[in-house]
């Protein structure tokens, strides 16, 4: 060891305790939401070459091969944009509304589990923390449609809102199904306790919980075709019509990173997370495939990402009030019966959940 | 407590699924539209005006430009309303090649009506699909008479040319592979009719694919179904014509029932629809585009066995070759008088209608004897459609009002004038 890595150690040493975890922690949440961001850009890129190709359409082929430094040309386009605050509207919250909706986004982050070892805060109520924030996110949207001033930002807003109530108790129902299963807020708990073959992952005994929360995801986040807030042909874009500039990049962002966040909980809720389909299978005991690593994670979340996309370009979208039916009659009884055969399955200790 | 007011909208005009400029004022109780006002004029250039000072056939042009996505269509009523008040028949291969355009542009527009419809109700691939064909079309356009959209090809008499022996191909570009360059450019190594011909063959798959992206989709149906009900009764009161009166199940269809061209020769169906809702309409389209395509095939076939003349040999009204205008004085002299003074017509009124894709487009013309008509009207079918906005989308909610601009296929060129 050379004199300075010597002296480096013993700085380091010497400092308080307090002050070592906090830059240690800083550090991870760089490490997060970094990678993070860049995921964003590129999965807006993504999206729009996705969807080019199933429109049978080019997407973005001029800045750079490929088009691959698009994201970039827009985030410096829009940062280069003024902000346009409209007459009348509350300055304070039209600010406040964007990063509302950016911030529970990437701080969810927090409690997922990257890998067997690798999460920010192993914290015990990690399920609801991540559903603390998740229903954060829809005040930054009405916040916005609100501050606006505008009668169509509004009227957006007003349909997130009652969207977001349907589908946060859907959702909120299709979780206590997964406590119920995996025994657990923990999320790596709940990882674990999927352990086994692809057949015990919790999609397959859960399978209605899996698909009223997929489905609820895709209305959480706005996306088609549940995007009645933006509602391009409707709303124009709803409660950030108002939004030029980087104030609607970061709603923008925020969106996707909404995306992600439910690609990840999707995989680690239903999808066991890190763990590896080949697990389980006898040939392949030894093999590096079959060991759970962050990679199975991040293909798994990839998949769910692309529905999102695929989604978008297939379905035309639902109204208003359709929304708000499936929400209230079709999936909160779904998701309510289902959750009753579990626990008297559980309770006569048969099933997977013995 | 503060008095409850109804919330008013301003739709447009500058909205996306305004359709061009629609403007429509909105009084919404929540989502539900107590009444909608649609606002016109944004549009408007004076069409009719115009063709009043002008002679004859210098305002074919603008003809193109009234529903600006079926162009041959509108000049097709201008033509035959002169053509009638001139009491002269264009050659047989002019009537054909007259009907083969008429409903390639009823495909051109059924093609953007679907697109632009599912596109406001949020589908968005099917819009740029229907672009996909739409290019095709467009290129037989530019292959008959230069331009992509605003053709002026119709000339009282006859047609401008006739069709061409070959058709133009894709240049190499950095951003197209060769692969792809071949397989476009394979349907074009023959004439224009072996391009149309292809295009028959394919297109009836394509309108397969998108009857599954919508037919039996549950969102669509949704979204469709019992939306916008307009009975056959009222239909008919209101003015409609067209998809919109069929789809209400009132049989009328100027090509059956007042044949105009080579209509009466040509076997087709005209599909009526049920309920008169958004849905109806729509299969009442998507069964047209499958009736125009059979429709070109019969044309393409008859194109093909009987060549002759595209135009009518009198020069008081169609140009000289343009060999007998180098060679001949009398030939130059009718050039220079056609092209300057036109040619006058006796005088008369006249009403002429086709079956235009949107619904019955009429030209009225009123003539004093001059080269220049005395009074041009034009009847456009979305005009009368337009006017029952309110009665169709009261009561429904914001959403169902822009499936509603989408069934009625507006186009405000003609709206506007």
């Amino acid at each position: 060891m050379t004199d300075l890595t010597i002296f480096m150690l013993q700085t380091w040493g010497a400092l308080p305790e307090v002050l070592r975890f906090i830059v240690v922690t800083t550090l991870k949440i760089f490490g997060i939401i970094l990678p993070l961001i860049i995921v964003v850009a590129y999965y807006t890129y993504a999206e729009r070459k996705v969807i080019a190709f199933m429109h049978a359409r080019m997407g973005p082929n001029r800045v750079g091969p490929m088009g691959i430094l698009q994201p970039i040309a827009d985030t410096l386009k829009m940062l280069l944009k003024e902000v346009i605050v409209p007459a009348n509207a509350n300055r304070f919250l039209f600010v406040l509304a964007p990063v509302i909706s950016l911030i529970p986004a990437l701080a969810a982050w927090a409690v997922i589990p990257l890998n067997e070892t690798f999460v920010l805060a192993d914290i015990n109520a990690g399920l609801l923390y991540v559903l603390a924030l998740t229903s954060m996110g829809v005040y930054g949207v009405i916040l916005g449609g609100w501050a606006s001033n505008s009668k169509y930002a509004f009227l957006g807003a007003m349909r997130s809102a009652s969207q977001m109530i349907a589908y946060e108790i859907a959702m909120g129902f299709a979780l206590v199904g997964v406590l119920m299963a995996g025994g657990s807020l923990n999320l790596g708990e709940i990882i674990r306790a999927q352990e086994g073959t692809v057949l015990s992952w919790f999609w397959l005994p859960l399978f209605p919980l899996f698909l009223v929360y997929l489905i609820s995801g895709f209305a959480e986040t706005n996306r088609s075709p549940f995007d009645v807030a933006e509602g391009e042909s409707e709303i124009v874009a709803g409660f950030h019509v108002e939004y030029s500039g980087i104030a609607f990049g970061i709603f923008f962002v925020a969106e996707y990173a909404n995306m992600v966040l439910i690609a990840a909980l999707t995989v680690i809720l239903f999808f066991g997370g890190w763990l590896s389909p080949l697990q389980g299978i006898p040939g392949l005991k030894d093999s590096i495939l079959a060991q759970p690593s962050f990679g199975w994670l991040a293909s798994k979340m990839l998949f769910f990402m692309f529905c999102f996309l695929w989604s978008r370009a297939t379905f035309p979208r639902y109204r208003y009030d359709q929304v708000m039916r499936l929400g209230w009659k079709v999936f909160i009884p779904i998701t309510i019966a289902w959750i009753g055969v579990e626990a008297v399955m559980s309770y006569m200790d048969i099933g997977p959940w013995a | 407590m503060p008095e409850i007011q109804n919330l008013t909208m301003n739709f447009g005009p500058q909205h996306p699924a305004a359709h061009g400029v629609l403007r429509m004022v909105l009084e919404m109780d929540g989502e539900v539209i107590q009444r909608a006002d649609p606002h016109i004029g944004l549009l408007h250039r004076g069409t009719e005006k115009l063709a009043e000072s002008k002679p004859y056939n210098q305002s074919i042009g603008y003809m193109d430009r009234l529903d600006y996505v079926s162009m041959m269509c509108n000049e097709h009523g201008y033509v035959l309303a002169i053509e009638r008040l001139l009491k002269l028949t264009p050659p047989k291969r002019a009537q054909y090649i007259r009907v083969m355009f008429d409903e390639i542009t009823r495909i051109l527009n059924h093609l953007l009506w679907i697109g632009s419809h599912s596109l406001d109700v949020g589908a968005m691939a099917m819009f740029l699909y229907a672009f996909r064909e739409r290019e095709d079309l467009m290129d037989c356009y530019e292959a008959v008479s230069g331009t992509r959209m605003h053709a002026t090809y119709y000339r009282p008499g006859g047609v401008y040319r006739d069709l061409p022996e070959k058709m133009p191909k894709y240049q190499p570009s950095q951003y197209r592979k060769d692969k792809d360059l071949k397989r476009l450019n394979e349907a074009r190594s023959g004439s224009l009719l072996d391009f149309i011909e292809d295009f028959t063959d394919r297109f009836p798959k394509l309108v397969d694919e998108y009857e599954t992206l919508l037919t039996e989709n549950r969102i669509w149906r949704q979204r469709t179904v019992n939306i916008g009900v307009v009975s056959p009764d009222r239909a008919m009161q209101l003015g409609f014509s067209g998809p919109m009166l069929r789809g209400s199940g009132v049989l009328w269809d100027l090509r059956k029932h007042q044949p105009y061209e080579t209509y009466a020769e040509l076997d087709f169906d005209v599909p009526l629809g049920v309920n008169g809702d958004c849905y109806d309409r729509y299969l009442v389209r998507i069964e047209e585009l499958r009736q125009s395509n059979h429709i070109i095939r019969q044309c393409i076939e008859w194109l093909r066995s009987n060549a002759g003349p595209v135009m009518i040999k009198d020069h008081k009204v169609a140009p000289p070759e343009r060999l007998e205008m180098k060679d001949d004085m009398e030939g130059l002299i009718h050039h220079f008088k056609l092209f300057t003074e036109g040619y006058c017509v006796p005088e008369g009124e006249v009403y002429a209608a086709i079956e235009h894709p949107k619904g019955e487009f009429g030209v009225y013309i009123s003539s004093d004897g001059a080269n220049k008509p005395y009074r041009v009207k034009i009847r456009a079918a979305g005009f009368a459609h337009l006017s029952s906005m309110n009665e169709m989308v009261q009561g429904h909610m914001l959403a169902d009002m822009v499936a509603v601009i989408g069934t009625q296929d507006i186009v405000f060129g003609e709206i506007d004038r």
